[in-house]
């Protein structure tokens, strides 16, 4: 039933770009999303797919993976479109009662589609060949110079790696419960929303407080195992860059270096 | 209300690379008023099977019948089907969730859109049935101890008044004198109203005291499905899938070996008690 929710979830399987560091990754994913806010003209975008639908290649995921994860966000995209669409001021295309539909709003309307799809896109390219643990390694490792502001970098990293960790739990626990409260007749589909809402309450209510057990649980655990903390704390598998890891950089910086010129070039 | 499960197939993911075959051609018949077991493994497909029973799942191919009617058709009411058929899950107690234990248990039928009178005397009965001590009647839920709790949740399938009865390893995680109570009130419900009883388990010594037929599941197929008695001879083949054969019979083919002799299929505790007094000189 919940199954469809992409963000956050690792697809194994063996791919170049599952071997990738995950600074790499990181970097990557962040160089990319603000590259897609930078261009101006449609060849930047054609540049990003370009790099997008080789990296989609390379990572061997099922193409049908990463548009499930669209799925969340087409209301999002909805909105956005609408209100570019009709807001814009500029020359006008189509009119009718109050509204108006410019060229530039359509023009502002077709590259926020492209941006905000791309953008989940590439994100979910991460999250689903970096398993979440590697993640917040990566992260801990590549903002470790922030510890010099006295920025509690481990404490972060151990809560999102946590957090992560406990979506597909929290999921499984609330399609338990679900039907669970399904085979007690308990009907979350019909009715209006007031209505939605109230039957969310019997979901809801076990929810937290199986979350607060876990989290209880688990921080009990935790400490019978002796955790305090980042200070003088080893890693089973310390994060390296290989030969592999460099030449994605060279080709990031490559890609961000052309596609920002290539505009500027031809025009 | 027989149910009948025709050739009945299920994958999980059947679009990932991680599909997963959790039930394989079972067909099965359940008639009314049976005491059946249902073994396996962890993983062999038992929660999944409970689950098409009363339409959480839907069968990837094969169908399902409740009292002759296909409960895959379009306009089949699957509300009705659930009320008929009780499915208590696997720590049925995280469930709970309302302020006090008699609202909690009116919750099935109120769904069902029952009086108030009606909802309440059900729930009343209810927890009757699963011998729960007035004075937790107006508690919280979440007060009352981990076998409370449980006995809590099954009263609230209980009192959608079900004609077949689904518990999902009613025992886990409880102490042996709460395992015995709950399924002695299980057992005694089952002769009282005459209800289907589907009880999930892997402990083959609860499943040997109470049930009437056992149905054996290995890797999402039916492998036996027999009384007590006939299910137990295979024990060694049991062993091989990584269950076992209730206590009982491993004494009762040891003791045969010494040279007393038992009958090696008594399958409860009574059973082997009585074959070995009258077989001691």
């Amino acid at each position: 039933m919940l199954r469809d929710i992409t963000l956050g979830q690792y697809y194994q399987t063996e791919s170049v770009i599952h071997r990738l560091d995950p600074r790499v990754k990181l970097s990557g994913t962040v160089i990319f999303i603000i590259s897609l806010f930078l261009f101006d003209n449609f060849w930047g975008y054609l540049c990003a797919a370009v790099l997008l639908g080789t990296v989609i290649g390379l990572s061997r995921v099922p193409f049908k993976f990463m548009i499930k994860g669209m799925r969340s966000i087409m209301l999002l995209l909805m909105f956005t479109v609408i209100f570019n669409l009709f807001l814009t001021p500029g020359e006008v295309v189509v009119s009718f009662w109050k509204l108006q539909i410019t060229k530039e709003g359509i023009l502002v309307a077709v590259q926020m589609i492209i941006r905000l799809s791309m953008l989940i896109i590439g994100s979910s390219i991460m999250t689903l060949t970096t398993t979440p643990n590697n993640l917040t390694d990566g992260m801990e490792k590549g903002m470790r110079p922030l510890k010099l502001l006295r920025v509690p970098v481990h404490e972060i990293a151990m809560m999102m790696s946590i957090a992560l960790r406990f979506i597909p739990i929290l999921l499984e626990e609330t399609d338990k419960i679900m039907k669970a409260q399904i085979a007690r007749g308990a009907d979350f589909e019909s009715g209006n929303i007031f209505k939605k809402a109230k039957a969310m309450v019997p979901l809801l209510v076990p929810l937290f407080i199986s979350a607060f057990r876990r989290a209880n649980d688990l921080a009990m655990a935790m400490e019978a195992r002796c955790y305090r903390g980042g200070e003088g704390r080893t890693k089973m598998k310390p994060l390296i860059y290989k030969k592999r890891d460099i030449l994605a950089y060279l080709l990031l910086f490559t890609y961000l270096a052309g596609s920002i010129t290539v505009g500027r070039i031809l025009f | 209300m027989p149910i009948i499960l025709d050739h009945v197939s299920h994958v999980y993911g059947s679009d990932t690379a991680l599909a997963v075959k959790a039930l394989d051609d079972i067909s099965l018949v359940i008639p009314d008023g049976q005491f059946i077991g249902l073994i396996g493994h962890t993983g062999s497909g038992k929660s999944t099977l409970v689950q098409h029973l009363n339409g959480l799942i839907k069968a990837t191919s094969g169908s399902i019948y409740f009292n002759g009617q296909d409960i895959d058709d379009e306009d089949y009411n699957k509300k009705e089907l659930r009320s008929k058929v009780g499915l208590v899950f696997q720590y049925p107690e995280h469930q709970l969730f309302e302020e006090d234990v008699f609202k909690d248990v009116c919750f099935g039928p109120k769904n069902l859109g029952l009086s108030r009178t009606e909802t309440e005397l059900r729930a009343y009965a209810a927890l009757k049935q699963v011998g729960l001590p007035d004075d937790c009647f107006y508690q919280s839920p979440f007060d009352l101890s981990g076998g409370q709790k449980r006995r809590v949740a099954i009263a609230g399938v209980l009192a959608m008044k079900p004609e077949v009865l689904i518990l999902d390893e009613p025992t886990a995680g409880l102490d042996p004198k709460g395992r015995e109570e709950i399924l002695g009130q299980i057992k005694k419900l089952q002769q009282e109203s005459g209800i289907t009883v589907i009880l999930v388990s892997h402990s083959m010594d609860d499943v040997a005291e109470y049930v009437e037929r056992i149905l054996v599941m290995n890797r999402g197929r039916l492998m036996y499905d027999g009384g007590p008695r006939e299910v137990f001879a295979h024990y060694r083949e049991l062993e091989e899938v990584g269950l076992a054969a209730p206590q009982v019979t491993y004494i009762m083919h040891q003791l045969k070996e010494k040279g007393l002799d038992v009958d090696v299929n008594a399958t409860t505790i009574d059973e082997a008690a009585e074959s070995i007094f009258r077989a001691l000189p």
